[in-house]
Order: C-alpha cells, then sequence, then structure tokens
C-alpha cells in the first residue's frame, strides 16, 4: 500500500508528532555542513507545478537532493500541461517513467487527491487551490516547537485573508489536533462561512485577536482580491488589519511573529516587524526543508 | 397492436383512480378501464401485472438531451432510451445545445429527430432569448407554433429583469410557459454550496441567496404584471417559502425540484467527488427537510431529473473544473419511492402526480393520465421490489451519477409508449 500527504485534515496527531519528531532530526542534517543522506537513493521525486512557486519549489527539489534522489520539475508553462493535457493523462505519463514521490502544487483545490487515485507514486500535497498547503503547516508547527518547546496550549493568532489560504487550513487541522487554540482575523469579506466549526475563534477585529497569542502570524494578501472587490484599498487593509509594532504589544512579550512568504512588507506586517528580533520568517525556510525531507523519507519508508 | 394490462393496481391522479382492475389498450390509445369487457378471441398481449403499480408514464420536464451538438454527451436516441429505462415516457428538453434551440428550425429538427430514433415522447423547450444571452427575445411564437412547450434559458439565468418580464407577457399569447433556472451569477460564483463543508475543504462557496434573489424578483415580476413562471430546481428552504407565500397570495407561480435536494446533502461533495457537483449546488439537512415539506404541502408541484449527462473526461478532473449536473432519468422514480413514498412524506399517488400529471398540466401536453381515449403511456412496476444501481451499466451515454451503489425501489418493468410496449420484464424491446 502507497503513503500520500495529501492533507493534514486526513492526519492524527501521532502522525504529525512522527513526522515533526524526524523532522527535527532533518534540520540538524540541513544545518549542518555534509548536506548528504542516502535514504532516498535510487528513488525519483517530480515536482509537478501547476502554479508558480519559487521557496516551495526549491524546498521540495533541495530536499530530494539532500537525501540522495534524483529530482525533477514540471511546471506548467512551457510543458503538455500548457498543451491543454488533462490532470489523468498527465498523471498516466508521469507515472509511467517510473516515479516514486509526486510532488504537486495545484491552482484547484483537490486535484493532489484526483491525482493519488491514477498514480502508483506517493502524491505530497504542496498546495491546492484553497484547501491545503500541510508541509507548510508542518513546517510552521517545526518552527513554534522550536522557539516555545510544544504546540500544546499555545495561542496562534492568524491574520488576513483566511477565505483563500490553503495555509490557514492545514494549520487549523494541525495546530488543533495537538491542542493549541487557534484564532483567525482578518475582513469579512475574506472570512469563509462556518470556519468556527473547525474548532476556531473567528475576529474582525485584530486586536482582539491578538491579545497574549504566543505566535503571531500574518498571510499573504493578493492583489486581485482587492480588484475583485473584497476589500477597498491595501492602504486600508494595512490600517485596520496590518500588524505593526504597536499591535504587536498586544501579544505576549515573548510572541514570534511567523509568516508563508512571500510577503507584502507594508501590508500584512510592517517592515520593522518582518525585520525585527521576534520574527522567525527565515527560520521558518529553513525548517521547510527539513520537514520535506521527513516527510519524503517517510513516505516511502512505511508512512507517517 | 393490443394490449391487456391484468390485475394492476392502476394509480391515476387525474382521475381520481387508485385501485386494482385492467386496461385495454388499442391502436396507440386506451380504450378501455376496467374488468368486465368481453376480449373473447381477441388477439392481443397479456401483461400479468398482478401486485404492480400500473400508473401513466413519466413526464420529466427537464432534461438535457444535448442533440443537436454535444453528440459525445447524449443524442435524442440515448437519452430516450435511458428515459425509458426509468419509466418515463415523455421528456422536455432545454434548449442549451449548439446550436442553441431558439428558433423553428432547432425545434423542428429536434422533434423529427425524435420521430426517428426516439423511444419516448420529446417535447422541445425553446430559449428565452436569441442565443440565451440574455439580450433580445427568440422568435417564441414560431417556436410555439413549431412544438415548443415552454421558453427557457435554462443555465444562462435571465439576469434582465425588464426582459423576464417581457418573456412572461409574451409567451402568454402562446400558451407556452416561462422556466427560470434561478440564479444571480455574481451571487452564484463557486463550487458548491456555502457553509462548513465548502470551507473544510477549500472550495468556493455558493450562497442560497444566489437562487432565492432570483426566486423572489421572478415572483415579484409574476406577481405585477399578473404574468406566470416556473421556478426550474429549487434547492433551498428560503425558495420554498419564496413560493409557498407567493402562492398564498395567488400568484401564477408553479416549480419544480430534482430526486438530488431531497437524496442528497452537500457532504455527497466530501473526497472532491465531482459527481456530486451541480448547480445550484447540494444544499444541507435542513433544506432537504423542507424541499420535503414543500413536495408534502403541494408548494412543489413536480419532480424533475435535470438529467445532465456529461462525458467521463468532463468529471474525471479538478473538482473546479468538473462540470454541474448528474444524470437522473434512470433513478428518479427509485429515489422517489425510497425517499418520499417509503419515508411517509408522499403517497404513491402524490409521487405520480409530481412525476406525471402536474408536468404535462403546466406544459399543456396531454399525458399524464389514463382515462379512455388518451395516448397510453404507461409504466408498470413494484414498488416494493429492491434495485441496486449500477453506474457502469446505465444507458445514458453519461455516467456521472452520485448514486453508485444505491439500493433503491421500484424498477420498471414494463413501459408502453404510444401504445408499443418498449420495456418488456426490464429489457429494451426494439
Amino acid at each position: 500500500m502507497k503513503h500520500d500527504l495529501l492533507g493534514l485534515k486526513e492526519l492524527n496527531a501521532d502522525q504529525i508528532r512522527n513526522i515533526l519528531d524526524e523532522a527535527a532530526d532533518m534540520k540538524r542534517v540541513v544545518l549542518s555542513k555534509e548536506k548528504k543522506i542516502h535514504n532516498l537513493q535510487g528513488k525519483t521525486v517530480v515536482n509537478l507545478f501547476y502554479e508558480n512557486s519559487t521557496r516551495t519549489r526549491l524546498s521540495f527539489e533541495l530536499a530530494a537532493k539532500y537525501m540522495s534522489a534524483n529530482a525533477a520539475n514540471i511546471s506548467s508553462s512551457g510543458s503538455s500541461v500548457a498543451k491543454g493535457e488533462t490532470l489523468a493523462d498527465t498523471a498516466e505519463t508521469i507515472n509511467a517513467m517510473g516515479t516514486d514521490i509526486l510532488v504537486m502544487r495545484h491552482n484547484m483545490s483537490g486535484a493532489p487527491h484526483i491525482l493519488s487515485k491514477l498514480v502508483d507514486a506517493s502524491v505530497v500535497n504542496a498546495g491546492d487551490g484553497m484547501d491545503e498547503h500541510p508541509t507548510q503547516a508542518l513546517l510552521d508547527m517545526l518552527t513554534m516547537i522550536e522557539h516555545k518547546g510544544h504546540i500544546e496550549g499555545l495561542k496562534v493568532a492568524i491574520i488576513g485573508d483566511i477565505y483563500h489560504s490553503r495555509v490557514v487550513r492545514s494549520n487549523i487541522y494541525g495546530l488543533t489536533k495537538l491542542g493549541a487554540e487557534v484564532s483567525v482575523g482578518g475582513p469579512r469579506t475574506l472570512m469563509p462561512m462556518g470556519i468556527d466549526e473547525m474548532g476556531v475563534q473567528v475576529f474582525d477585529n485584530v486586536h482582539e485577536a491578538l491579545v497574549d497569542a504566543d505566535i503571531v502570524m500574518g498571510l499573504r494578501i493578493q492583489l486581485e482580491r482587492q480588484k475583485k472587490g473584497l476589500f477597498p484599498s491595501i492602504r486600508e487593509y494595512f490600517r485596520f488589519f496590518g500588524v505593526d509594532e504597536s499591535r504587536l504589544k498586544l501579544a505576549k512579550p515573548d510572541a514570534i511573529v511567523m509568516h508563508p512568504g512571500p510577503v507584502n512588507r507594508g501590508v500584512e506586517l510592517s517592515t520593522a516587524v518582518i525585520d525585527g528580533a521576534r520574527s522567525v520568517i527565515t527560520q521558518q525556510v529553513t525548517s521547510g526543508v527539513a520537514v520535506r525531507m521527513a516527510v519524503m523519507d517517510m513516505l516511502v519508508h512505511g508512512g507517517f | 397492436m393490443k394490449i391487456l394490462i391484468k390485475n394492476g393496481r392502476v394509480i391515476d391522479p387525474a382521475n381520481g383512480i387508485d385501485k386494482v382492475t385492467d386496461i385495454f389498450i388499442e391502436n396507440g390509445i386506451i380504450s378501455e378501464v376496467g374488468e368486465d369487457s368481453d376480449l373473447k378471441g381477441v388477439e392481443m398481449e397479456i401483461i400479468d401485472a398482478s401486485g404492480k403499480i400500473v400508473a401513466p408514464g413519466l413526464v420529466d420536464m427537464h432534461v438535457h438531451l444535448r442533440e443537436p451538438g454535444q453528440e459525445y454527451k447524449e443524442d435524442i436516441e440515448t437519452g430516450t432510451r435511458a428515459a425509458v429505462f426509468g419509466g418515463v415516457t415523455s421528456v422536455a428538453c432545454m434548449p442549451n445545445t449548439t446550436p442553441v434551440c431558439d428558433n423553428e428550425a432547432v425545434v423542428t429538427y429536434i422533434k423529427s429527430r425524435a420521430a426517428e430514433v426516439g423511444y419516448a415522447n420529446v417535447f422541445p423547450i425553446g430559449a428565452v432569448s436569441k442565443g440565451q444571452e440574455g439580450k433580445l427575445l427568440a422568435e417564441i411564437g414560431e417556436m410555439a407554433f413549431a412544438g415548443a412547450v415552454a421558453i427557457s434559458d435554462d443555465g444562462h439565468p435571465v439576469e434582465n429583469s425588464a426582459l423576464m418580464r417581457r418573456a412572461m407577457e409574451y409567451s402568454e399569447m402562446f400558451d407556452v410557459v416561462v422556466i427560470s433556472h434561478c440564479e444571480d451569477i455574481a451571487l452564484g460564483e463557486g463550487d458548491m454550496n456555502e457553509g462548513a463543508v465548502a470551507t473544510s475543504m477549500g472550495l468556493r462557496g455558493i450562497s442560497r441567496a444566489a437562487e432565492e434573489v432570483m426566486a423572489a424578483r421572478d415572483i415579484i415580476v409574476a406577481e405585477a404584471i399578473g404574468g406566470r413562471v416556473h421556478i426550474a430546481h429549487i434547492s433551498t428552504k428560503g425558495s420554498v417559502e419564496l413560493i409557498r407565500q407567493a402562492k398564498k397570495r395567488g400568484v401564477r407561480v408553479t416549480c419544480e425540484t430534482c430526486p438530488h435536494y431531497f437524496a442528497l446533502t452537500e457532504e455527497a461533495c466530501l473526497g472532491f467527488n465531482t459527481n456530486a457537483k451541480m448547480n445550484p449546488p447540494l444544499r444541507t439537512a435542513e433544506d432537504v427537510a423542507a424541499i420535503k415539506e414543500g413536495l408534502c404541502d403541494g408548494t412543489i408541484d413536480c419532480i424533475v431529473t435535470d438529467h445532465a449527462p456529461h462525458h467521463a473526461d468532463e468529471k474525471n478532473c479538478e473538482f473546479g473544473y468538473a462540470k454541474n449536473g448528474i444524470v437522473g432519468l434512470e433513478t428518479s422514480l427509485g429515489l422517489g419511492i425510497k425517499c418520499l413514498v417509503k419515508e411517509g412524506v408522499l403517497t404513491m399517488g402524490e409521487l405520480i402526480e409530481k412525476m406525471a400529471v402536474n408536468p404535462s398540466r403546466i406544459l399543456g401536453i396531454a399525458r399524464g393520465e389514463l382515462g379512455v381515449g388518451k395516448a397510453a403511456d404507461i409504466v408498470i412496476f413494484d414498488p416494493d421490489k429492491k434495485w441496486t444501481v449500477d453506474i457502469t451499466k446505465l444507458h445514458s451515454k453519461g455516467k456521472n451519477s452520485p448514486y453508485d451503489g444505491f439500493e433503491l425501489y421500484g424498477k420498471p418493468e414494463y413501459v408502453i409508449v404510444g401504445g408499443e410496449i418498449v420495456i418488456n420484464q426490464g429489457e429494451l424491446m426494439k
């Protein structure tokens, strides 16, 4: 039986802890001088990216290479995908080439779930539409553990475009399973109906969302949302929802600031906050490589 | 061909009949209902309907046959074949074909193709507007003369309220009803019903308001001008309530729902099941309860399938890209019995009313009843006999059904269309 990582929705708390434990070991590899282990020797990892991505794609590619896997990349532009090939046909083609792990980024929710049914390879969801981005949430949690020692009992405030965010959904699934208290904040027009039923507190007042938070996470605001009329202007967004140094004072004195990147400076977070002492944004990137190493290693060696 | 249907429980709500009796068919017409006729020596086919229900053939007033232009999804032959397997002897087909059925020529084409290859009666529905573009009235009078029984821009809601008013006014001169697919396009953008399930899967939610805003508008327009409108495929509690109140005020509004709006909820979408993607979307248990209540109290006049066959490639893909709609002709009677009759929502007679009598009346076609002199369109089934849906065995070209493995009741055993036995002991005759 093959194993996939389609989302944190499908995992239980122990499985998530197992990944985080292995990721902590992998992080030592990433931070060492000799970044080479042989866990994926002879295995092939294909990154199938239907959406542009710099950090996630590179992170998966390096993770595969640090573990001695063969790694290849397909992006939608300049490939058969751009020529209108269906997902089913692309899947069949890649399957026929002997792939062990397929890492997929797709603009449509659920695409990896469909892919998984079509291929023999293990599928890793590297972000699907507005659904999930499980390795992002895992790297967020690994970073939280490095700073706070645990997830249970942490107050995590996530601020921004909740409606369109796959990062927030994976974080909610993961964090609530490990016992954190999650609050989400943002304009009502960017807040999906029924999000409270996922076990979070919902605020449309950024101050209330930030009070006593251990973790403050900003989410990217995409400019096309403004063009669709979901909020009036970037300026007004920052005025009411941007996290600057004064608003950060509402959080705990030792709160850390996170962001999945890429950051719009002066929109989700002020430049002073991004570059400030509490920001762990760069460490998240390092954790990302470690988490992806752990996930891929476990997928080909019996699962989580 | 002469046919005697013996000892069946004849349910003919239009004539207030529900009793065990015989029906004699001659020259495509019902010539006798009763047991005392002397048929000695007459050469005829005898169907023993003991223990079975004998009912008027079902009339499905919301079907997509896809011909002309989209024969890769379905055509008139396969669509009507699926219909008779479901006990449906008459279908009204929607005009969103290629080209659009917005003129006399396409109406005539559909009717002649149906006469040539159809297993069931086909009643074309013409477009409200030229090209279903929502701008200029189509040639409604000419289409009506050619045989169109209603007009609708189904799938392309008429956004312009003035055009909707003109359509109601103009169509009434030719005695064809306007069928309105109620959807506010901007509010209706999305993948599935809005709420916790959509949010948990990262799918874009469609508010109930998208349907209800338009239903309310159509009711208001009809009320203001004394016009008549039939609201297609209602799916929400709010729509039921709007129509219930409108009927109380005497507004000339009728409406229909589909089996999926009383048999399924939005949870059928879990796992990104594209066979549960439709428009309007599957709703919640609360809406299902309201739809059943609306069926029970008469607010909802008809049950239709919105039979929407698609090619496998159009469903075997990303949820967001998948086409809306499911096939329904072969499962509607079974779902009606299972979810409505067996649950005590409707009597069998009331189910037949909603699936045969009322659609015929709304369209003004001489179907849906078993009186002497009426067209011999008949379905015979055992409402207690179970059968299991296997979507690979559907007779439609489309296999896009969410009911695979469902245990239903009352698979049609005999279907008679125009006095010809088309389905005999569950098998197709020609």
